[in-house]
């Protein structure tokens, strides 16, 4: 690995954490200095004054917002997340076991969707033009017009309720096995394969067809390679950072996916506990999960990037 | 007809050859055009045939079909392609895969983008030969090198472990003739492998490739443009015109005893007589110790620039990629405001910065550019485009304005008919020329034109620097006349600047600059412009002094 | 002008379809058959010729809460999208046009803002806004202005350093005309058809964050909130939930046929006819 290379990666990194700051700023000042009294929020609105104003010295409201902030922002570098104000519970202790479900959902749906739209991809390349590929172009159209939540009642209704093959409501528990947690979370995994899958055979078919049509594809036929020799030596090293980046990009719409079909089915993971906590106006946990989204966001985005830079030929190779 | 034995010694014959394509008119159903129609040639083993013709001739699409490939959707629809005593066209895709790359192989326009910038070189080079089996990798890479050696490429043991973007733009070319050579194949098509370089090195690649065809025995169908090029290279040439043969002979009947019209034109296309006129005794517009740079760069583009221009005369500024040129059109109009000099014009100081000129001077300085159809709004139609500096500058409305624009019009000699034209509707040629209407509607003391005819094809550009020549008789408008092209400079300039990384090397009267004793640089750019002559590359490369820019 | 005959199926459907979900939401008072919270039958009552649709989960007619909920979706997504329309061409422009530290701030700004997914942004916003129609059309039009943003300042910038622009300046052109004249005629087919993703867009976050309960607030309901109303029937087998998901469904796919083929038809024409 030579210099620039590392210089490159470093300068990426940096400039994540620094967003990452920078987002955490604006998560906390969009919670915070919107209109809203916390205080008012958790005692409902017949709260006497003198309870309000007990309330707001004990929740450090009255000191300067970016004392708060940065008051919250040690505690999240420390792991501490603070507490939920509806239950009162820690709320990193609650967010644990919901992520370890939550990636455990989006890991299986990845496993399945990229693998699977990168082959259909090549496919809808190979016949392009075709009726494969119109077929592909037609599905991407409909699946980028199609909320979640159609995807997602649609497998209920016909997989749990008229044939009962899996369950509608996926419920997962500590120490459950991996045969009944896989079943329990088919359907969601679906979805979630489904809102993505066709979008990102679109984007791999475009990232593919695009290094298809370099002159040095050309070259490589003019030296008499068989069409699956000029994609394996000559497209295919050149079409990996933009598939890397392609797949980035869609696990990231899976992330906002995720919080949809976890409320569709019940799934007790990140989503819904997101979703739970607004509707309560739980502000404490609503940042602390927004943050985390978004940290799962822009490495998503970083490693991207990173990929893209370690596949330039011109970077690994400095004149 | 595979049986029979190959009849004498011709390697290639290529008989009634029809090439169609399938194209898609916005709005109407698609239809089949024909790019080639019934074109026959035969080569023989070891010779080389020049395909020449302006862009759309089909000489591109006819080289191609050698190795049965048409791109983009390009089909052969009739004829035979002969090669080697058989009917390739009858050999199917495993019969074309078989040939590519082993019998025939291809040198294109941009070896740049050709390689594939993810492997090595020589893994590149050697890769058709491994995959037809014709040498071990050991023997086929001791053979690239002896050609990397032949093609005189700096270290040729080393050059193949470099990646495609670690060498320059004629050593690439001459890399990739090398991986042309390196299957000992029988034809190689070359595909204007020097139109994409500077001058200075073109004549360098070219010259490495003749020697290679010479000492290989290779045969080679040879496609370009440019007729002074190929004339160095070729036993035979053969003139296309809209994908029809014009006429097919040995070189020197072609350059010398031309038969048809057009093939005429093409050979006489340079010559423009043009009488340079002596400068008068004050210059209205002086450019005088001018430095620049872009952004905050201490690389400076322009280094201490001074020249005049004298009214109604042009002068020419040339020079290759990167001589700063274009930089010196720029920091004359005030896009890029110089940082030290002055622009003086009629005899007061021109404002560095185009916000702090008056619109006055706007007025007297226009400009024409190389691009002509990014050079005009496309959602304005002619009309508007001639007619804006009128109302701009003069302010002349309705009536009034039209007729003036009908007369630019006729001097451009494009008829009143094109006032409602939009320009993606013009053919290259008249793009350019509404561009020179809109920029007379000024009338301007100077009209600077940076590149005016580099992209346009050598008949078109022909008449556009006529008309240029006729305008400045009638209007009495100077030049500042941008270009690589010394041909070009020749039919046009009164007095030349040359250019040279930043500097001006070499300034004077059209005469004195060309005359000898030149200084080292004037003349490697002077000897490396190709003459319609057999023999001058020997003659040109034996006179050389000094290495050329690109090595 | 424009030939019927002349606009692909696809395009036709599209516009069509459009049409009629425009119409049914401008007139839902007189197409409606009954009121939008008007009790008529019984919960999660069958097809029937009195109820072509059903009845949903409190025995409301269907087919008119989703004549009725044409009317809100519509309404908000449209307000949403000029919002953010107006909002993204207008400092996307001025970005590209001014340049300098403007354009700097304006675009980290929506750097941003972009790296964090609209719906996780929307929700933490939402957290603490009061809801109603207002919050949530400013949500969703300045949130989704960040793309419009990105967008209109790169078309800009692109024509901006077009020689045809440059000869402009150097005629001695002012800011207003080089703007209006030379960019903006060049600019506005890209940005047609972004003006139909946006609303398919601003239709899909709607119907998204009413499904989770922070949109439109009952007993008001859009789409979205009919999906929401009605999702606990499916497990007993009822479909009523999956009507309003496939109108919206039906919109979305409309909406982008229809700028599909504006994209098309604007693209293949290089110059200004049409």
């Amino acid at each position: 690995m030579s210099s620039p290379i590392v210089k490159l990666v470093a300068q990426r990194i940096a400039l994540g954490i620094l967003l990452l700051l920078a987002v955490s700023v604006l998560i906390f000042a969009g919670t915070q200095i919107l209109p809203g009294d916390v205080a008012q929020a958790i005692l409902g609105q017949s709260a006497t004054p003198e309870s309000l104003a007990n309330l707001r010295e004990q929740l450090g409201l009255n000191d300067p917002a970016f004392i708060r902030y940065f008051r919250w922002l040690g505690g999240v570098v420390t792991g501490d997340l603070g507490t939920a104000m509806s239950s009162g519970q820690d709320i990193a202790t609650s967010i644990k076991g919901r992520l370890w479900n939550t990636l455990f959902l989006a890991f299986w749906a990845a496993a399945v969707a990229v693998p699977l739209a990168i082959i259909l991809g090549l496919i809808a390349v190979r016949y392009r033009n075709g009726w494969v590929d119109k077929l592909i172009s037609g599905l991407a159209l409909a699946s980028t017009s199609f909320p979640e939540f159609f995807i997602g009642y649609v497998l209920v209704y016909f997989f749990a309720v008229k044939y009962q093959i899996f369950p509608g409501i996926s419920t997962v528990y500590d120490g459950m096995p991996f045969g009944e947690r896989m079943q329990a979370i088919m359907l969601p995994a679906a979805a979630l394969t489904l809102v993505v899958l066709a979008h990102m055979m679109r984007m791999t078919r475009a990232a593919i067809l695009n290094v298809m049509q370099s002159a040095y594809v050309e070259t490589a036929e003019l030296k008499g390679l068989s069409a699956f020799a000029v994609i394996r030596r000559h497209a295919f090293p050149n079409a990996i950072a933009p598939i890397i980046n392609v797949v980035m990009l869609n696990l990231a719409y899976l992330i906002v996916g995720v919080v949809v079909v976890e409320v569709i089915f019940v799934y007790p993971g990140m989503g819904q506990y997101l979703v739970d906590h607004v509707t309560k106006r739980d502000v404490p946990v609503v940042q602390a999960v927004g943050l985390i989204f978004a940290a799962v966001y822009i490495s998503l985005n970083i490693i991207a990037d990173i990929a893209a830079i370690i596949a330039n030929p011109r970077l690994r190779h400095p004149k | 007809m595979a049986d029979k034995q190959p009849k004498s010694d011709i390697l290639l014959d290529i008989r009634n050859l029809r090439i169609e394509a399938t194209v898609y008119p916005p709005g109407e159903p698609p239809k089949n055009i024909t790019l080639v129609h019934d074109v026959s040639l035969t080569l023989e083993k070891g010779k080389v045939l020049g395909l020449i013709g302006e862009s759309g001739a089909g000489k591109s699409t006819i080289g191609l079909s050698a190795m049965g490939y048409g791109r983009g959707g390009v089909r052969i629809t009739g004829g035979e392609v002969i090669l080697n005593g058989r009917d390739i066209l009858k050999g199917g895709k495993e019969g074309f895969r078989k040939l590519r790359g082993r019998e025939v192989c291809y040198v294109a326009q941009s070896a740049a983008a050709a390689f594939n910038p993810a492997h090595r070189l020589m893994d590149q080079v050697v890769e058709a030969t491994l995959l037809h089996g014709t040498a071990t990798r050991a023997a086929a890479e001791k053979r690239a090198v002896a050609l990397f050696k032949k093609l005189s490429l700096p270290n040729p043991e080393s050059i193949g472990e470099r990646f495609p973007h670690q060498v320059s733009g004629g050593q690439l070319q001459r890399v990739m003739t090398a991986m042309a050579l390196c299957s000992e194949p029988d034809l190689i098509v070359f595909d204007e492998p020097t139109t994409a370089l500077d001058v200075t090195t073109q004549i360098d690649v070219l010259a490495a490739i003749k020697d290679a065809i010479r000492d290989t025995h290779v045969a080679a169908l040879y496609i370009t443009h440019d007729l002074a090029v190929v004339a160095q290279v070729s036993d035979e040439i053969m003139v296309l015109r809209h994908g029809r043969l014009v006429e097919w002979g040995g070189t020197r009947q072609i350059i010398k005893e031309p038969r048809q019209e057009y093939t005429n034109a093409l050979v006489s296309v340079h010559e423009i007589e043009h009488q340079e006129q002596k400068p008068g005794t004050t210059p209205f517009l002086s450019v005088k110790n001018i430095t620049a740079a872009y952004g905050r760069s201490h690389i400076k583009v322009l280094k201490n620039v001074s020249v005049d221009i004298y009214p109604g005369q042009t002068l020419a500024v040339v020079g290759e990629s990167g001589s700063g040129k274009s930089t010196l059109a720029r920091a004359v109009t005030g896009l890029l405001p110089p940082e030290e000099g002055t622009v003086t014009f009629d005899g007061r100081p021109l404002a560095n910065r185009l916000a702090d000129r008056p619109k006055e001077d706007l007025r007297q300085l226009q400009m024409i550019y190389q691009m002509a159809d990014v050079a005009m709004n496309p959602r304005q139609t002619v009309g508007t485009i001639i007619g804006r500096p009128l109302e701009f500058y003069f302010g002349l409305r309705g009536r009034q304005r039209d007729a003036r624009v009908a007369e630019l019009l006729d001097k451009i000699e494009m008829g009143k008919g094109f006032i409602d034209r939009y320009p993606a509707e013009l053919s290259g040629g008249q793009k350019q020329r509404v561009c020179i209407a809109r920029s007379l509607a000024a009338k301007p003391k100077l009209i600077i034109c940076d590149e005016v005819t580099s992209a346009l094809d050598p008949l078109v550009a022909h008449g556009i620097l006529e008309l240029l020549l006729e305008l400045q008789k009638e209007e009495n408008v100077a030049y500042l006349f941008i270009t690589h092209d010394l041909a070009t400079v020749k039919s046009i300039a009164d007095s030349i600047a040359v250019m040279y990384r930043g500097e001006v090397v070499r300034y004077g009267a059209k005469s004195q600059v060309l005359t000898p004793p030149f200084d080292a640089y004037t003349d490697l750019l002077l000897s490396s412009v190709p003459e319609m002559e057999i023999g001058w590359l020997e003659k040109a490369i034996k006179g050389r002094r000094m290495a050329s820019a690109g090595n | 002008m424009l030939d019927i005959k002349r606009i692909p199926i696809p395009a036709l459907i599209g516009l069509v379809l459009t049409a009629l979900f425009v119409l049914a939401a401008i007139f839902a008072p007189w197409i409606a058959p009954y009121g939008n919270g008007e009790i008529v039958g019984d919960v999660w009552g069958p097809m029937s010729a009195a109820h072509w649709l059903g009845t949903d989960n409190l025995g409301r007619d269907l087919l008119s809460r989703m004549i009725y909920g044409a009317r809100i979706t519509l309404f908000i997504a449209v307000l949403a999208t000029a919002l953010s329309f107006s909002l993204g061409a207008i400092l996307g422009f001025s970005a590209a046009v001014f340049g300098g530290w403007f354009d700097t701030l304006l675009s980290r700004l929506v750097d941003l803002l972009m790296s964090i997914p609209t719906l996780i942004m929307g929700l933490v916003v939402l957290s603490v806004l009061p809801s109603n129609l207002v919050t949530l059309i400013l949500v969703m039009g300045i949130l989704d202005s960040t793309r419009v943003y990105r967008l209109s300042r790169a078309v800009a910038v692109d024509i901006n350093v077009m020689d045809f622009v440059e000869a402009a300046k150097l005629r001695g052109e002012g800011s207003v005309w080089i703007i209006f004249r030379e960019i903006l005629p060049n600019a506005l087919s890209p940005l047609v058809s972004e003006l139909g993703l946006r609303f398919i867009y601003a239709v899909l976050f709607l119907s998204t964050l009413s499904f989770l309960g922070l949109g439109v607030q009952p007993p008001d309901a859009d789409w979205g909130g009919m999906v929401k109303e009605n999702k606990d029937g499916i497990v007993f087998g009822i479909a009523a939930a999956l009507i309003p998901a496939a109108a919206i469904a039906a919109l979305a796919i409309s909406v982008n046929l229809v700028a599909d083929w504006v994209l098309n038809r604007t693209t293949s024409l290089k110059g200004g006819r049409g």
